[in-house]
């Protein structure tokens, strides 16, 4: 385990001291409290904690989704403040656009740059292959599975060619052999293409299967409570979930979750208690 | 993985809904007739639907229908490009400057249920005894639903597919025309045929009320004759108007926007 994260000369996305706080009915709230990290070039880092932990919050600081935060973030040296061309965001709900093809969603952010019609439908086939749609470009997304979908989507976002790739609970609404099966998809991508990935997930076999670091945070305010660094074989496949090592990187993290995981159970039983008062 | 949902352009039941759609009316317009035909329904209120179809050829010679039912669409039709410029625009413009959303949403609804074809005198006054007269009270009393939709579909736009505009830096321009107004499509349809009706309605109303022309007046003046058969024979032919729009509709709807 290690908490030192890269030098600050070679990483490419740095997010420094952010907090965010919102006002609510019952007071304010602190969702991310001084969170400070660093993630190399090719790097795939996931940031995992308990529901509530304030990762969503951190994914659209990070996306610049979000502008009333405190701290910088900052790609490549340059600070920025808000949505970034560097910066590819992958939603963890469903994202493609209905009303148009496979192939003009993956399109899409070509279509935005002014590229012409047949180089970008080429660039898009690309894409569509890398995540194995083949054979789908002109179906609706109607016509897709949900795993389907979520490849399109991650496909649309890898068109633009961003220097990170960040992504929000991207299987969450999947089954575990399709989660299981994308994230070999994902690892194999991002292994190729050398993707700068940042995961934000609650899920901890995932998290590990794919991530070269882990940043735990804790529950409400979420706070950094450690970063593992996971010394897996690359390259990897979900077939590393079966090894001992894995076991042991998932027993650590989830023993760091434990605790943050029922404080937020105890909290949420406590706010229902009194909203609603107990039960008769 | 979860099971594929079909996609609109997949319609394998289509020819036999169409059958069974053709053969419920049949059988009405057959049991109408029977019970006319035994003295249930007085014949001289309801006219029997064989008489109705026996006057279909006499209402087209003598009644100029064709010359009728072409200005009855043709008003139709301004009025439905009317509201489909002004009635969409006023919608966008309502939801994006939310102060004039709060002034006005309530006076708009208010209007959807007005019984604005009683305003026809003022509507003479200002435009005369002309067809304008008969496509703007049409115009009019459509405009609230396809308003009103267009906030409710643009409104409706998934929070994520916003943010997914966003994450590529669409402005504001690119935002509405790539994202928020194909999102809105079917709500805006939806306006768009409420309108119609509520446009059809009011225009055959006000060539029934003022006597100007189309199969409003062909209406009026086969009912005063007591031409009953005839009667509901122009009402079929306004029936026809309406079949036509909403198939256009539906083209224009499916070219737009090929799936749901």
């Amino acid at each position: 385990m290690a908490a030192a994260g890269p030098q600050a000369d070679d990483a490419i996305l740095v997010v420094d001291d952010i907090v965010v706080r919102y006002e609510t009915p019952d007071g304010p709230i602190t969702a991310v409290d001084d969170v400070s990290f660093k993630v190399r070039p090719g790097e795939f880092l996931s940031v995992i904690g308990p529901s509530g932990c304030g990762k969503s919050t951190l994914f659209n600081v990070i996306g610049g989704l979000l502008s009333h935060h405190q701290g910088v973030v900052s790609v490549a040296g340059e600070t920025i403040s808000g949505p970034h061309k560097s910066i590819g965001m992958v939603f963890q709900e469903e994202s493609t656009f209905p009303w148009r093809t496979v192939i003009d969603n993956v399109a899409f952010p070509l279509e935005l740059v002014g590229m012409a019609k047949a180089k970008r439908a080429e660039r898009a086939r690309h894409f569509i292959g890398m995540v194995g749609l083949d054979g789908f470009e002109n179906r609706y997304p109607g016509e897709l599975s949900g795993g389907m979908r979520q490849r399109v989507s991650l496909a649309r976002t890898l068109a633009s060619e961003p220097k990170i790739l960040l992504m929000d609970e991207p299987f969450a609404a999947l089954d575990e052999q399709t989660r299981l099966l994308l994230g070999d998809k994902v690892l194999q991508i991002q292994q190729q293409l050398k993707q700068t990935t940042l995961l934000i997930t609650h899920n901890i076999t995932e998290a590990v299967q794919m991530s070269d670091r882990i940043l735990v945070m804790t529950y409400r305010p979420g706070k950094m409570k450690r970063i593992v660094d996971i010394d897996l074989p690359r390259p990897r496949t979900s077939e590393v979930v079966t090894s001992a090592a894995f076991g042991r990187y998932v027993a650590q993290i989830w023993n760091d979750l434990r605790e943050e995981a029922s404080r937020g159970m105890r909290d949420e039983e406590a706010h229902v208690l009194h909203h609603e008062g107990p039960s008769s | 993985m979860t099971a594929a949902a079909p996609a609109r352009r997949a319609r394998p039941g289509n020819i036999a809904a169409a059958a069974v759609g053709l053969g419920a009316l049949a059988a009405f317009l057959l049991a109408i007739e029977i019970l006319i035909q035994i003295g249930v329904i007085n014949r001289f209120i309801v006219p029997p639907p064989s008489e109705i179809i026996g006057s279909f050829g006499r209402v087209i010679v003598e009644e100029n229908v064709f010359g009728r039912f072409l200005l009855t669409a043709s008003e139709c039709l301004i009025a439905g490009v009317m509201l489909t410029v002004f009635g969409v625009a006023g919608g966008v413009l309502m939801h994006r400057f939310k102060l004039l959303q709060q002034a006005c949403e309530t006076w708009v609804a208010a209007m959807a249920s007005a019984p604005i074809v009683l305003m026809y005198p003022l509507f003479l006054v200002i435009f005369g005894r002309n067809a304008w007269t008969i496509i703007m009270m049409g115009f009019f009393a459509a405009l609230p639903p396809v308003i009103l939709k267009t906030i409710e579909g643009i409104a409706g736009t998934r929070k994520v597919l916003v943010n997914v505009g966003r994450s590529f830096n669409l402005n504001a321009t690119q935002q509405f025309w790539k994202i928020l107004f194909p999102a809105a499509l079917p709500t805006i349809f939806v306006g768009l045929r409420l309108g119609l009706i509520f446009a059809l309605i009011n225009i055959v109303g006000v060539e029934f009320l003022i006597n100007f022309g189309g199969l409003g007046q062909l209406i009026n003046e086969l009912a005063e004759r007591y031409d009953l058969a005839g009667t509901y024979a122009a009402i079929c032919f306004v029936i026809l108007v309406s079949i036509v729009f909403f198939m256009a509709l539906e083209k224009a709807e499916r070219w737009l926007r090929p799936v749901d």
